[in-house]
């Protein structure tokens, strides 16, 4: 009887220790393979948590391409003020032509945002990435801070006469809201953000050039960022 | 040997191994974007992230947002230093093999 018992004790013994040599052989079975899948899941997770990957390269290129359009036609119109040579005629040219001036600015913009939007979201629906998760809403919200900062600065210049300082303000706090905004989607735009910086610094040593900036930095480099972005990216 | 050692089994699991991933770079994340971002259902994603709580590799936070309750979770210093060791020993046998 007691030896019977013995031998039951011993049997599950014997069997949780197979048991464990099974568990522990795992990570002899274990391939190369599957342990790469592990961490590269768990780098993809990482960037997936805390990035919105989903931004599209190919709508930094045609907000590039609005921006160089923008500057021409306003370039276009300005030129046209200067070549008005009685002053009384200039001005009243001047005057009529500043409502033209902001529709192009606004409609550079709009353009701009909807293909973005756009883009980012067919972009997130091809990968089945969520679009409106809190990645995104971090994104938007770090890149609007400084943005919106420039801008009531912006309207603050412009109360004050300060029209100059004007264009390089708008590059400087362009960039640091991408240099803000890098931090919560693909990294590249760092960059972008670094350039628009110093660019809008260089700026303030040229008054009157304030278009020719704003069209590279604004229409040249989104182009290029954009190109890089899409086919790093976006094309695989 | 010693590197087997590193391996720490409460991370042995898929589902472990996202939960710390992610709470890792996050500052804080709630029980439905852990589920979202993992693809586990509800009482799958529990009982991981129970099991990681009591080896103290995390903190559970039960709070109210409106009338909704929320409960986020967040790591521990432990629990980065633990998953961090994980994470190297992983890298070694890899480049062992």
């Amino acid at each position: 009887m007691r030896l019977r018992h013995l031998k039951k004790v011993f049997h599950l013994f014997a069997y949780k220790e197979d048991l464990y040599l099974l568990c522990n052989s795992k990570y002899f079975i274990m391939s190369n393979e599957d342990y790469l899948k592990d961490i590269s899941e768990i780098k993809n997770l990482m960037n997936k948590s805390s990035r919105f990957i989903s931004l599209s390269g190919l709508s930094g290129v045609l907000a590039g391409v609005y921006a160089l359009i923008g500057a021409f036609l306003a370039n276009n119109i300005i030129n046209n003020i200067i070549l008005q040579k009685q002053p009384l005629k200039r001005f009243f040219v001047a005057y009529d032509s500043v409502g033209s001036l902001l529709i192009i600015a606004f409609t550079v913009v709009l353009l701009s945002i909807i293909t973005g939007v756009f883009l980012t979201v067919r972009k997130a629906k091809r990968s089945q990435e969520k679009i409106w998760d809190s990645s995104s809403k971090r994104l938007i919200i770090n890149f609007l801070i400084p943005l919106l900062t420039g801008g009531i600065l912006c309207i603050i210049l412009l109360d004050k006469n300060y029209i100059s300082l004007i264009a390089p303000v708008t590059l400087i706090f362009y960039g640091m809201a991408c240099l803000n905004a890098s931090k919560y989607t693909l990294g590249d735009i760092r960059y972008l953000g670094l350039t628009n910086i110093v660019l809008g610094l260089i700026a303030t040593q040229f008054v009157g050039y304030g278009l020719y900036f704003w069209a590279f930095g604004f229409g040249v480099m989104h182009i290029i960022y954009g190109g890089i972005m899409h086919f790093k990216h976006d094309v695989k | 040997m010693s590197i087997i050692n590193n391996i720490n089994k409460v991370f042995d699991h898929r589902i472990r191994l996202g939960i710390m991933s992610i709470l890792m770079v996050n500052e804080y994340a709630d029980f439905n974007t852990l589920k979202a971002l993992l693809g586990a259902t509800d009482g799958n994603l529990a009982s991981h992230t129970k099991a990681l709580e009591k080896s103290e590799y995390i903190k559970i936070e039960k709070q109210f947002i409106g009338k909704k309750p929320n409960t986020r979770y967040s790591t521990t210093k432990l629990g980065k230093a633990e998953f961090k060791k994980h994470i190297n020993a992983l890298e070694k046998l890899i480049n062992k093999q």
